[in-house]
């Protein structure tokens, strides 16, 4: 059994990312009334850049080129630890979510670097500003992870999103856990209303500016992995709100984990859709609010867990 | 009867230069608006002729004068703003230096070599963390080539320097070159964007040179040739800031409805930026019969839908918070830096070429001038909004009043020699000015364009101080200005 559904995590987490960048993108053009690309069209654009020769400019370093490659080893590494199916991770041990966490932040400091060593003034600037939400993101996803482990038991990403809605408490804390993901979502993989990923203007850019120089394998690796880290989001949104357990009907839950992943690409489809992008001067802002819910969670464990005893 | 375009011999209009500049600074002091200051070589090889147009009451007045070019003159600046980059043009193009000037920088440094723009660096900030971006010529989009030096601390911006000339094609010397009856082509070609406007003044001016009085049709077809490339214009504007700040709606729905108009313009026309729908003497935009109610029809369809997505628009409390108190021109400075146009109007001036000088066309069919006090993003977006409703109620009364525009053409027979003629209308943007001197031939002698874009950039300079950079795009867009417009 464990072989077979190790396979199909692996499939999954090689897979999906596609069809949920397509999804998302399929939904803000049925929103301004265009018919869209085709749900795989990421497939065909990853090629053509697959085949492109990548340029590097003369003032980079192999910093530059190391980048888009960290990024894409330490995403494909997390996807092993989280539960991309539900309830279960080909690679799991405990506090594995800390590694999930900072797997996450290395790749983000490579990004961060590469995105430096190219001496442009617009990449230093994004770099600032990923910088800036990223160091308040941290605190708000381990609040989260904090309160789930509380709530669930568990100190392994594997389990630690069965909290599920049996009790006002354990409602509360899967919602609020389950805003701060979403929150998380929007930040790590640059989507309104934190950045917007259609801009050409260099001049607002968060994530886009930093890969402004990639070009080639290395932007397809960079898109691939944002794509993949928003599946994991999604997946780890599913998993929180999924009602069969894996122990019981395992076709069953992973089908319904699958659903409700593209539910949540069809979710940020919308917001992307209905409201503009915030103020940057705000996002700090907004990245708190995913703090706030994770502490209410946090409180909402707490008052939980003192009933109990 | 006020009229749109100005005509006189140059013989009535010079003015020795003492009671040049103290007319001038009378006229201006009274509050008369500067539409154009040029220079051109005078017939005495050592002197410039200087030309002043301004507006008052609904007057144009024209005051000339030469002045010696190894002397210079006393520049007007200090104490009109309004005029600086005019003296800025001039000094460029011919060398002759208004004194006491604060910043003769080059407007467009056409030579290919640094010239003028080696003794003027970027302004520069001092501090440790104080730092420049530079964005530009080249743009990660397509846009027009322009660069911008801003001088930031942090996030915030504390001057921006707007530095173009990229896209000079010596259009002023171009127009010199062919029969000028045959000029309009070029003329379409001078901001794309603007083709009706600029062909429109342009035609008035070589009219007026050629004692042609435009029809009522006449004007009528070309009223609404000009007031459907504002429509659609408004509408690109609309889309570009809803894009700017992510809302699909807007964007996509603004884009659709632009098509619309440009496919009507097309319809009339042939083209669908309005290319050949003026032609000096002649009505190419025919509005009878079947041409009309189309039009009819698609400003139909556009009203219904434009109601609908700029409720969207004000009322969606993200794109409020995107647009409200960003890049604020305050009417102070709008008024001190003579914009115009419709960036002008947005700061509260009541500047509009077509209430303010409305010729036979705009005197029998009045439109209301739109002005919103605020000066930030949001006014902007708002007097674009209502000159939409305006411009349709105003094409639907114009084909109401005008039921058989069709076809025609007079020919343009020789032009008045030693003639100055000043075509002025108001395109989306603002104010276009097409002034045309003829020798005593009856040729061309100078040909002078200013597109709106000319004036407004320094206004944006000002608008985006103490924003965030990252809300340039956006005051950019919301100001709209032309590139190539300005740099000729």
């Amino acid at each position: 059994m464990t072989p077979l559904v190790t396979l199909a995590h692996l499939a999954a987490l090689l897979l999906l990312p596609v069809p949920m960048v397509g999804v998302i993108n399929r939904t803000k053009a049925l929103w301004a009334g265009r018919k869209g690309p085709r749900l795989l069209q990421g497939f065909s654009d990853l090629r053509r850049l697959l085949r492109k020769r990548p340029v590097y400019s003369a003032v980079t370093t192999g910093l530059f080129a190391a980048g888009p490659l960290v990024l894409l080893a330490t995403t494909l590494v997390s996807g092993l630890l989280a539960p991309l199916l539900g309830g279960f991770a080909p690679l799991s041990f405990p506090y594995d979510f800390v590694v999930f966490a900072y797997l996450w932040g290395l790749g983000r400091i490579f990004l961060m670097i590469s995105a430096l060593d190219t001496g442009s003034s617009f990449e230093g600037m994004g770099a600032s500003r990923e910088a800036t939400y990223a160091a308040l993101l941290e605190p708000a996803l381990f609040l989260a992870f904090g309160t789930l482990a509380a709530a669930t038991g568990t100190t392994s990403f594997a389990g630690l999103l069965d909290v599920g809605f049996g009790s006002p408490a354990q409602a509360v804390t899967s919602l609020g856990t389950l805003l701060t993901l979403f929150i998380v979502l929007q930040v790590e993989t640059a989507r309104v209303p934190v950045d917007d990923p259609a801009t050409h203007l260099e001049l607002t850019m968060v994530h886009e500016v930093m890969v402004l120089d990639h070009s080639g394998p290395d932007l397809a690796a960079v898109q691939y992995a944002s794509a993949m880290k928003l599946t994991l989001c999604a997946a780890l949104i599913a998993g929180l709100l999924n009602p069969v357990r894996a122990a019981g009907a395992p076709a069953l839950a992973v089908a319904v984990n699958l659903v409700l992943t593209f539910g949540v690409a069809v979710a940020v489809g919308f917001v992307e859709s209905l409201v503009a992008r915030l103020k940057l001067k705000v996002i700090p802002q907004y990245v708190l609010v995913g703090g706030v819910s994770a502490a209410v969670a946090l409180l909402a464990t707490a008052w939980m867990q003192g009933g109990s005893r | 009867m006020t009229t749109a375009t100005f005509i006189a011999p140059v013989a009535s209009l010079g003015l020795p230069t003492g009671p040049f500049f103290d007319a001038a600074a009378i006229r201006l002091g009274a509050g008369a608006r500067a539409l154009a200051f040029f220079g051109q070589p005078a017939d005495d090889p050592a002197a410039l002729t200087l030309t002043l147009a301004l507006e008052a009451g609904g007057r144009i007045e024209v005051l000339r004068t030469d002045v010696p070019r190894s002397q210079g003159f006393r520049a007007l600046t200090p104490a009109y703003p309004a005029l600086h980059v005019f003296e800025r043009e001039i000094h460029e193009q011919h060398g002759v230096v208004p004194h006491s000037h604060p910043w003769l920088k080059p407007v467009r440094f056409p030579s290919p070599g640094p010239s003028g723009m080696t003794g003027y660096p970027f302004y520069s900030l001092d501090g440790k963390e104080v730092h420049e971006v530079a964005v530009g010529p080249i743009h990660a989009g397509v846009i027009e080539p322009g660069h911008f030096r801003f001088m930031c601390l942090g996030e915030t911006v504390h001057h921006l320097e707007v530095h173009l000339g990229y896209q000079h094609r010596g259009v002023e010397a171009l127009l010199l070159r062919a029969d000028p009856r045959m000029l309009t082509p070029l003329v379409e070609t001078i901001a794309g964007d603007a083709s009706v406007a600029h062909a429109w003044a342009s035609a008035d001016a070589l009219e007026a040179l050629a004692g042609l009085a435009a029809a009522p049709d006449v004007d009528a077809s070309r009223g609404i040739g000009l007031e459907l490339e504002r429509i659609a214009m408004h509408l690109a504007g609309l889309s570009g800031m809803a894009n700017d700040v992510a809302f699909l709606q807007g964007a996509a729905t603004y884009g659709r409805l632009r098509t619309t108009i440009i496919n009507t313009t097309m319809l009339v026309c042939g083209s669908r930026f309005g290319r050949g729908w003026v032609r000096p003497g002649a009505i190419r935009g025919a509005l009878a019969g079947g041409v009309a109610d189309a039009v009819r029809a698609a400003l139909g369809l556009l009203k219904q839908d434009v109601g609908i997505i700029n409720d969207r628009m004000r009322s969606s409390s993200s794109v409020r918070h995107r647009l409200a108190g960003v890049g604020t021109l305050t009417h102070a400075q709008a008024l001190e830096l003579g914009m115009v146009g419709a960036t002008a109007r947005a700061s509260g001036l009541e500047v509009d070429l077509r209430g303010d000088l409305p010729g036979a066309l705009y005197a029998r069919l009045p439109i209301a001038t739109v002005v919103e006090p605020v000066g930030d993003c949001l006014a902007r977006a708002l007097v674009r909004m209502r000159e939409i409703d305006a411009s349709i109620g105003w094409i639907r009364a114009a084909l109401d009043a005008h039921p058989g525009v069709v076809r025609s053409a007079r020919p343009i027979g020789p032009l008045a020699p030693r003639t100055l003629a000043i075509g002025l209308r108001e395109s989306w943007r603002g104010e276009v000015v097409h002034a045309l001197e003829t020798t005593a031939e009856g040729t061309l002698r100078t040909y002078k364009v200013q597109d709106p874009s000319l004036r407004n950039w320094h206004g944006l300079a000002l608008a985006v101080r103490g924003n965030e950079i990252s809300d340039f795009p956006i005051c950019n867009k919301s100001f709209d200005l032309s590139y190539c417009g300005h740099d000729l």
